[in-house]
């Protein structure tokens, strides 16, 4: 077939004016539209978190040498854990307050273990950007509301380490965790 | 594409000639920033930023690919790796030096290329595409200047890649996942080192391939010039080579001279102490700021303090902070007035002098820290960076009586010396 025009005759063009070519065309490229696209995958899943980063996943801490009003940093996935043993006047000052009344509105009770309400096991990541807030070691400034501070851009949160004020969107995280025993925490 | 009067590229060598006309690559840097380039009689000193920001570039390529000779992209050695080109290797704190202050110099010039382009009117038809592609190069340097600090691995490193990937987890709902994609893990650790001394090797030469485009996009016009009139005749412009090329540089001698004092002078005023410190997952420094360049960006990106209709506090100073940049792109729209030079705008003058000055606040307010009074004269200057492009601009430019132009570029040089 020499010429460029469709002809009828040889069922080049079907009743709906469409070419079998503009048929083998749609086909050809979009079969490789989607091979780009399958190449794509692994290009981005390889930034992805590692095999042996999400290894890291559990750990155990021992508790018992925390005395009340003392708190530890520990490390889990790479990032600190702050665990709490809160005095019984920090967790009436984490009560007392209307937690409907809170930009991230969780209680105390919500935010620890049935029983355990002295424990108090968060992240220690500033929910804003991500900085290590103050207030867990020893003689660091614990800001306005008695429980963590954060000095990178000024977020403060209470005795439940529930945000109160500044920037920080959501309460400091609570990480999955199991009591194996009185005093012993699995993290993770 | 140039004037018709530009010279054409005659070679008399015979090997020239052969070269010629089998890869024109003499004609073509004869054309560029030769003697068949011709450029507005009264360009001023401003106009030596551009060709100093390529020096810079220049610098900062060479020196950083011999630190890369040096250097060891590995969590547990880098901060060590560091520290043996400062002690052991020959000249090795000499070329750390020239890198690190290498690119606060790097960033003066840029600043002040752009300050040029913002007084002149350079924005403005026809050399929109100039400008856009200039942002462009503007956001890849912030994007390389960020990833190389991230790698002495110290504690502004560390703390500086989790603060600004943490901008991205601000988005709502994949916001975490793309942070933890970006870093390759939960914190910033060997992947995210690693994945960031990739880039940061590439980005430069990225920014290398779209200069081209920008000087490619600005020779279709020509460069403009401190009276914004467009070139007319011949008597209005002179070949870049000899008299720009002498020009620049002598400009580059004095970029060399300051660029000298700061490296042998003062080599840390510009850095922080506490990047001399081992990155430490487990404590913040006490008061973390980016490098000087990135301040007035970030006093925006803190000035939101308070939820407004449902969007956290934290997505606002994130959405501000791109949003101060993006808005540049836009400002080649935003300010119709058909007079480029600030020199025959009055008022918008007047205004231009205020919103420098505005930015040398946020800048300030950026490096210090967090904290009253600090965060309200942010949230005031912030406030004011917007209302300049978004609505002062637009009203100077449509109630503005500019003062006369002259009849062209040659009138104005004869005026100035009678
Ligand atoms: C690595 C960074 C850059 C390099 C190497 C570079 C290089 C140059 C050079 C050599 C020129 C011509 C000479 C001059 O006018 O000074 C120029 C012009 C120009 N550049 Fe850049 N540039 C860079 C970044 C930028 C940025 C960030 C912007 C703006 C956001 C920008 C906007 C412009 C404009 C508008 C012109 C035209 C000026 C005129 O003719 O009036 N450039 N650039
Ligand atoms: S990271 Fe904690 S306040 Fe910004």
């Amino acid at each position: 077939m020499a010429t460029l025009e469709p002809s009828a005759e040889n069922g080049d063009i079907s009743e709906a004016g469409v070419r079998r070519r503009d048929f083998i065309n749609i086909a050809a490229v979009s079969f490789a539209g989607v091979g780009a696209g399958t190449i794509l995958i692994p290009l981005v899943n390889q930034m992805n978190p590692s095999a042996d980063v999400l290894a890291l996943a559990s750990i155990e801490v021992d508790i018992s040498a925390i005395q009340a009003g003392q708190a530890i940093k520990t490390m889990w996935r790479k990032q600190p854990v702050f665990i709490r043993n809160l005095t019984p006047e920090e967790i009436a000052a984490a009560e007392k307050v209307d937690a409907s009344s809170l930009r991230d509105p969780e209680t105390l009770e919500q935010r620890t273990k049935e029983g355990k309400k002295n424990w108090l096991i968060t992240k220690g990541v500033c929910t804003h950007l991500g900085c290590v807030p103050l207030g867990a070691g020893e003689g660091e400034v614990k800001g306005e509301f008695g429980g963590y501070f954060c000095p990178c851009h000024g977020s403060f949160y209470d005795t439940a380490a529930r945000i109160r004020k500044g920037p920080a969107p959501k309460n400091l995280e609570v990480p999955e965790y199991v009591f194996k025993s009185d005093t012993v925490v699995q993290i993770g | 594409m140039s004037f018709p009067w530009a010279k054409e590229y005659k070679p008399q060598n015979p090997v020239m000639q052969w070269l010629d006309s089998r890869l024109p690559l003499p004609r073509f840097v004869f054309n560029a920033v030769g003697a068949g380039y011709p450029v507005p009689r009264n360009l001023n000193y401003f106009w030596n930023f551009g060709v100093l920001s390529g020096a810079a570039l220049g610098i900062q390529i060479i020196t950083g690919i011999i630190l890369a000779m040096h250097f060891a992209a590995n969590g547990a050695i880098a901060f060590d790796s560091v520290e043996h080109i400062m002690r052991d290797v020959n000249s090795g704190w000499l070329l750390r030096y020239a890198h690190a202050n290498g690119a606060s110099m790097f960033f003066i010039v840029v600043y002040l290329h752009i300050f040029r382009g913002l007084f002149y009117g350079s924005y403005k038809a026809p050399r929109e595409m100039v400008w856009l592609l200039g942002l462009v190069i503007f956001l890849l340097m912030m994007a390389t200047a960020f990833m190389g600090y991230v790698l002495p691995w110290g504690q502004m490193s560390f703390w500086g890649a989790k603060v600004i990937t943490g901008l991205f987890g601000a988005i709502p709902l994949v916001g975490e996942p793309i942070q933890t994609w970006l870093l390759g893990g939960f914190a910033p650790d060997n992947a995210a080192l690693n994945r960031f001394f990739s880039l940061h090797y590439l980005l430069p030469f990225v920014i290398a391939g779209v200069i081209i485009l920008h000087i490619w996009a600005l020779h279709i016009p020509g460069s403009s010039n401190p009276t914004g009139v467009e070139v007319k005749s011949e008597q209005d412009t002179v070949p870049f080579h000899p008299y720009y090329t002498a020009k620049d540089g002598f400009g580059l001698g004095v970029f060399l001279i300051v660029f000298a004092i700061l490296l042998f002078f003062a080599p840390n005023y510009l850095g922080h102490p506490d990047n001399y410190i081992p990155a430490n997952p487990m404590s913040t420094p006490a008061h973390i700021v980016p490098e000087w360049y990135f301040w007035p960006f970030y006093a925006i990106l803190r000035a939101f303090t308070v939820d407004f209709l449902f969007i956290p506090a934290k997505l606002l100073g994130v959405i501000a902070m791109f949003a101060s940049i993006l808005l540049l792109f836009f400002l080649p729209w935003l300010d119709n007035s058909p007079v480029r030079s600030g020199h025959y705008r009055p008022l918008f003058r007047q205004f231009f002098w205020v919103l420098c000055v505005d930015v040398l606040i946020l800048g300030y307010c950026g490096g210090a820290p967090a904290a009253e009074p600090f965060v309200m004269i942010s949230q005031v200057a912030a406030a004011y960076y917007f209302a300049h492009f978004l609505i002062i601009l637009p009203i100077i430019s449509k109630i503005e009586k500019p003062a006369p132009l002259p009849a062209s570029i040659t009138e104005a040089v004869l005026a100035k010396q009678a």
